[in-house]
């Protein structure tokens, strides 16, 4: 790691002023990530600017909404009762990601926006197009048992690593963002991009823009949301593939349902094609498996993550099973 | 018969223990010491180095600071074969608090290092010149260093080297490699084709038969301490070069040989060296040399400075070989009732033309089941990759694996209980040698496990238990790990009216010698262990004891009982007329109550502080060598064990839990239970970990490895680690000191198979490629 500037801020305008003053300048949350890919020499900023003391706040929205001040930290997020009671599918992505130390460290801006977990780009000896656009891409036909299936190009087939993320897409939330030209808003289906041609292109963030809070639309159906991450051991591992889920019925017609996908897209994966196959229809395995049928279709599995494919149609087939049963056992809550 | 194998009936506790004799003999005498009820032995004795350590008051090596000190980094290759066109290193050495950067043009010029088995001094893992050329021989091979002021500065300017390179085609295949398989000219010494009758006949016309491969990936060595080392070149006096001594702390777990092979590299007396090791974190037989330490002194040198070089957790990836993957075939020949007709191992592992270890998955095959007809061959598959080595079990880890896999689809295909499959194929002597076994007690074990882990309620029919959506199911397979007592060990024994300090250049890598050692050193001098001080990890100290091989603990022994029997005969040389112990030879005296006494005579005794008293002596020293090993010639000498598994599969998302494992030992005399128990346990986590996860990411088209980090390669997590139970028989071996066997290894053993065969019975999937990961069950 090279040496670098440091400066600590009070608030995100003067964060970004200062990023507006610095030399190739990173905003730094909890370091849980920056700091690793600085070590490997994969990000290489001149000047860290600390954002931690922006609000890490947890208010209630005049919508009877919630609104998180991206400095809250991954722990205190998952820990909060009313996200607990709320919204549990958020506290379980998060507790399900990362130790118990990551989490106390990570921020909820720095976890939207963590990279990749791909080896190739973690090691600068390696060709990557995420690090390097138009360098090539060896996780093609090297190791991709972590990488997606959904969203991917020829140019890139990285996942976007995080739990939370996923859940926040099944939740609707939306990003608050401030920058030299003023705050404005995106859903979080919309900040991340797929890879494309510009795999190096993460997000619609712009130069300097800063990520300074997350809101949680109200949303009553929450209340009975899960989410289930299928890895490779019982913790500390990324997700193979996770699936958050919320369903509403309507005597035995599915009025309304959220899904979202971990471990098998190059952004956080909201299920849109199987939502809206399921939406209005009667709750039977057919309506699920052609569901799920529609979501898969436009996957592109490699060998070394074809088992993605069956791995996630059965959790998702299982996960709204199970929804539908609570639904039903837990009446019209 | 001696006169400790007299008398010593009825409820009279021992108090003293009589010098141990030739136990290595046939007609030998049991180390008085294996008996049951010595004081001490078998004692939960607590770590006599917890406190320390938990405090964080144990120095390591990468904690020693000498003044002047610089920080070392490296900078490892990219390209697994060529040649270096060009290093630029103008921008590092512009960097502030650079002092020197390294490469092969002005580094200094050494001796190719011995190879460990090679050569007598070798602690090396390979004999690749140590940047004195422009070669590149693996991916990862370090090709720079620099010294700083800081790491932080060292790491910086190591970062802003750029090397160009000549690639040259490379071997990094294995699929390719393992077409061009050799037979290597020794495995471990011995043969690497071992035969017994015909079995390829015997198996084409075996009534049952079972044919299968099992392949096993490359681990990497990941001890809680990364390697370090932090060392200088002492000049003693003005310009007296001949005189400079090179001092080292190092995490070792040879600091003899360590000091051999570095007094050849460097061309200077071994007595120029001195290295010491109190305290290594983990070790698994990773901790030898290997190129960190020599450039480190050769840079030193260089520079004229002391250096501390601690590698990354991806340095220790790059520069410290690991498990070699192996492909094996096992085929099993056997008759209605399930006696083994032939029993073939045979397979590939990858290996180095620069180091001498084929992956020796057969070992375990050697001893365990009488098959009429047995052949047993390792192949080994040259690559460019850093040289493979020894890791916790070399051979037996995975070769049971594939041995216990097999034995479990032979027995279901015969319809018969595994363990009884077992039980009928328990030889009288050693199937390929012929030696009777010294102390075997596997069916006991095999018995009492299966008795406690309840192995009745297991269905013989895969898929029967089922608790929502886990399938579960139980699997058995053996353990075993050879008994080993190298040459070279030797003790010294000094004595006070305080008390004994034994100094051994032995190692405590945490596997609890120094609290043992203690135990047994109390025990046979008949001191408490207060009074024992238990030297160690020093090379100057006396002798040479590998950490290997799971033999310190018997090398260790054998080394002290030498030692006391040279004290007792020197103490009675000591006593004069006076004495009540005048005139007796060693052979009459046993070790009581902090001094000697006669034989089945309580009132013939003195203290040592007496004795020594009256000689006018404040002290009295004495070294001596072990025995040599003879007992390894005379009997098949091995450790036993049957490990028991249960293990939940997700049938929705193949996951696999293991949820309950009990390893039931055969290993000789225990001598502390909770040490023991941590060696066991320790063991069997490491096999959980090689069963459903571990698994380095060689890049066939690289030669890269692609997850040097512990987030990317999977260890077990205390989640993934269920209730571990570990029994033992207790049966000492008559043919060791002690009784003992040594415990570091065994408990990995068969834990691959165990899991494996649990799974099977779980959810009906055979899996016979290491890791046992989800999507193999989907
Ligand atoms: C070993 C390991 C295992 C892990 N396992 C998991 C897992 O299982 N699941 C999972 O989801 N995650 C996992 N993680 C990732 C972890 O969740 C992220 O590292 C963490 O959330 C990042 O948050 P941070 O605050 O530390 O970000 P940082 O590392 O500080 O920053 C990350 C990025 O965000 C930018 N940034 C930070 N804050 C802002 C802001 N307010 N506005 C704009 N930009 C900002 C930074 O510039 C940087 O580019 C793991 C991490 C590690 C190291
Ligand atoms: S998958 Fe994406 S991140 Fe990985 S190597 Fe290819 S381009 Fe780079």
């Amino acid at each position: 790691m090279r040496a670098f500037d440091y400066h600590q801020v009070a608030d995100s305008e003067q964060a970004i002023e200062q990023a507006v003053r610095s030399r190739q300048a990173k905003y730094l949350g909890g370091g849980t990530n920056l700091v690793d890919l600085m070590r490997e020499t994969v990000e290489r900023p001149q000047t860290l600017i600390d954002v931690t003391r922006l609000s890490r706040d947890i208010d209630e929205t005049a919508e009877d909404g919630l609104i998180i001040g991206a400095a809250a930290t991954n722990a205190a997020l998952a820990g909060d009762a009313r996200i607990r009671s709320r919204y549990p599918l958020l506290s379980r992505a998060i507790l399900s990601g990362a130790s118990a130390q990551i989490r106390n460290m990570a921020t909820v801006g720095g976890n939207l926006l963590q990279r990749t977990r791909c080896a190739y780009f973690y090691d600068v000896a390696t060709r990557c197009n995420k690090r390097e656009p138009g360098a090539g891409c060896d996780a093609l036909e090297g190791f991709h048992r972590y990488h997606a299936i959904l969203g991917t190009s020829s140019s890139c087939i990285a996942t976007h690593p995080s739990d939370m993320a996923v859940a926040l897409a099944a939740l609707d939330a939306r990003i608050h963002l401030r920058g030299p030209e003023g705050e404005r808003q995106l859903a979080i289906t919309e900040f991340h991009r797929e890879p494309g041609e510009r795999p190096d292109l993460e997000t619609e963030l712009q130069p300097e823009e800063l990520i300074v809070a997350v809101e949680l639309p109200p949303l009553p159906m929450a209340v009975r949301s899960e989410y289930r991450k299928v890895r490779d051991r019982a913790s500390y591992a990324f997700a193979l593939v996770s699936v958050a889920s919320m369903v509403e019925l309507d005597g035995e017609t599915i009025q309304n349902v959220r899904l979202s996908l971990g471990g098998v897209g190059t952004k956080p994966w909201r299920a849109w094609r199987a939502e809206a196959a399921l939406r209005g229809q009667p709750a039977t395995e057919a309506t699920l498996a052609a569901a799920v049928d529609a979501e898969l279709a436009a996957a592109r599995p490699l060998p070394g993550n074809a088992f993605k494919l069956e791995l996630v149609r059965r959790l998702m087939i299982a996960e709204l099973s199970q929804r539908l049963s609570d639904a039903r056992n837990g009446g019209d809550a | 018969m001696s006169a400790l194998d007299k008398g010593r009936s009825g409820d009279r506790q021992p108090s003293g223990v009589a010098l141990a004799g030739d136990y290595w003999r046939p007609e030998g005498r049991l180390d008085p010491l294996s008996e049951k009820g010595r004081i001490g032995i078998g004692a939960p004795l607590s770590r006599v180095d917890g406190a320390e350590k938990v405090t964080g008051g144990a120095r390591f090596a990468g904690e020693f600071t000498f003044d002047g000190m610089v920080y070392a980094a490296l900078v490892y290759s990219a390209i697994a074969n060529g040649r270096i066109l060009a290093i630029d290193q103008r921008e590092a050495e512009a960097m502030d608090g650079v002092v020197l950067v390294m490469t092969h043009e002005n580094a200094p010029r050494l001796n190719t290092p011995p190879v460990f088995l090679r050569s007598p001094n070798g602690a090396a893992g390979d004999d690749h010149p140590i940047m004195q050329t422009d070669r590149v021989h693996w991916n990862g091979q370090p090709v720079a260093l620099v010294l700083a002021e800081t790491q932080e500065q060292a790491d910086a300017a190591a970062e802003s080297i750029r090397v160009d390179y000549a690639a040259e085609p490379a071997m990094t295949d294995f699929e390719l490699a393992r077409t061009h398989a050799r037979q290597p000219d020794n495995v471990l010494g011995g043969p690497a084709e071992i035969t017994v009758g015909n079995a390829d006949e015997a198996f084409a016309s075996a009534p049952h038969r079972i044919d299968a491969i099992y392949t096993t990936p490359r681990h990497n060595h990941n001890a809680i301490e990364p390697h370090a080392l932090t060392l200088a070149w002492v000049k003693a006096g003005e310009n007296d070069g001949e005189d400079e001594t090179l001092r080292i702390h190092d995490a070792s777990q040879c600091v003899d040989l360590a000091v051999a092979s570095l007094a050849e590299v460097f061309g200077i007396d071994a007595a120029q060296i001195h290295v010491t090791s109190p305290f290594v974190g983990g070790g698994f037989g990773g901790k030898a040399l290997w190129q960190h330490q020599i450039l480190a002194a050769a840079a030193a040198k260089l520079a004229d400075r002391p250096v501390r070089l601690a590698l990354s957790r991806k340095g220790v990836y790059r520069v410290v070989g690991g498990r070699a993957c192996t492909e094996q075939r096992v085929a099993l020949g056997a008759d209605e009732n399930g006696r083994l007709q032939a029993l073939i191992h045979s397979g590939v592992a990858a290996m180095t033309r620069h180091n001498n270890l084929p992956e020796p998955f057969f070992q375990a095959t050697k001893c365990l089941y009488a098959a009429d007809h047995i052949r047993l061959s390792i192949d080994v598959a040259d690559m460019h990759m850093l040289a493979n080595t020894f890791m916790r079990a070399p051979g037996e880890s995975v070769g049971t694996f594939a041995l216990e896999s097999a034995l479990d689809e032979l027995a279901d295909r015969l319809g018969m209980d595994p363990l009884e499959l077992r039980a009928r194929n328990e030889p009288e002597r050693d199937p390929t040698s012929g030696l009777a076994f010294s102390s075997r007690h596997l069916l006991e074990a095999a018995r009492s496990g299966a008795e406690r882990f309840g192995w009745s309620e297991r269905s013989a029919t895969p898929g029967r238990r089922r608790e929502g959506e886990w399938q579960i199911g139980m699997g058995c397979a053996t353990a075993t790990y050879p008994y080993m007592r190298m040459p070279g060990a030797a003790a010294r024994i000094t004595l006070t009216p305080d008390g004994a300090t034994v100094g051994i250049a032995a190692h405590e890598m945490g596997m609890g010698t120094a609290t043992v050692q203690t135990q047994v050193a109390a025990a046979r001098l008949g001191l408490p262990v207060e009074k024992i001080a238990f030297h160690y990890g020093d090379s100057h100290l006396a002798g040479s004891v590998l950490a290997g091989g799971s033999q310190q603990t018997a090398a260790i022994g054998g080394a002290v009982i030498a030692a006391q029997r040279a004290l007792v005969a020197e103490l009675l040389a000591l006593v004069g007329q006076g004495s009540p112990l005048s005139g007796l030879s060693p052979d009459e005296i046993e070790c009581r109550n902090e001094g000697l006494g006669v034989l089945g005579d309580d009132s013939r005794f003195e203290t040592y502080a007496q004795i020594l008293a009256r000689a006018q002596r404040s002290e009295l020293s004495v070294e001596a060598d072990a025995a040599g090993s003879e007992e390894l010639a005379n009997w098949s000498m091995h450790s036993f064990g049957t490990i028991f598994c249960e293990a939940g599969v997700n049938s929705v998302t193949g996951e696999i839990r293991l949820r309950r494992l009990l390893g039931s030992f055969d290993c000789g005399r225990i001598l502390n239970p909770k040490t023991a128990t941590s060696q066991f346990r320790g063991g069997m986590i490491m096999g959980l970990g090689l069963a459903l996860m571990e698994e380095t990411l060689f890049d066939p088209r690289s030669g890269r490895v692609m997850n040097p980090s512990l987030a990317d390669y999977h260890v077990p997590v205390q989640m993934d680690v269920p209730e571990v139970e570990v029994m033992w028989t207790d049966i000492p071996d008559p043919h060791t000191p002690m009784g003992a066997h040594g415990i570091g290894e065994i408990g990995i053993t068969g834990v691959g198979a165990a899991v494996a065969n649990a799974v099977y019975n779980a959810c009906g999937k055979r899996v016979r490629d290491l890791p046992i990961t989800l999507d193999k069950l989907l």
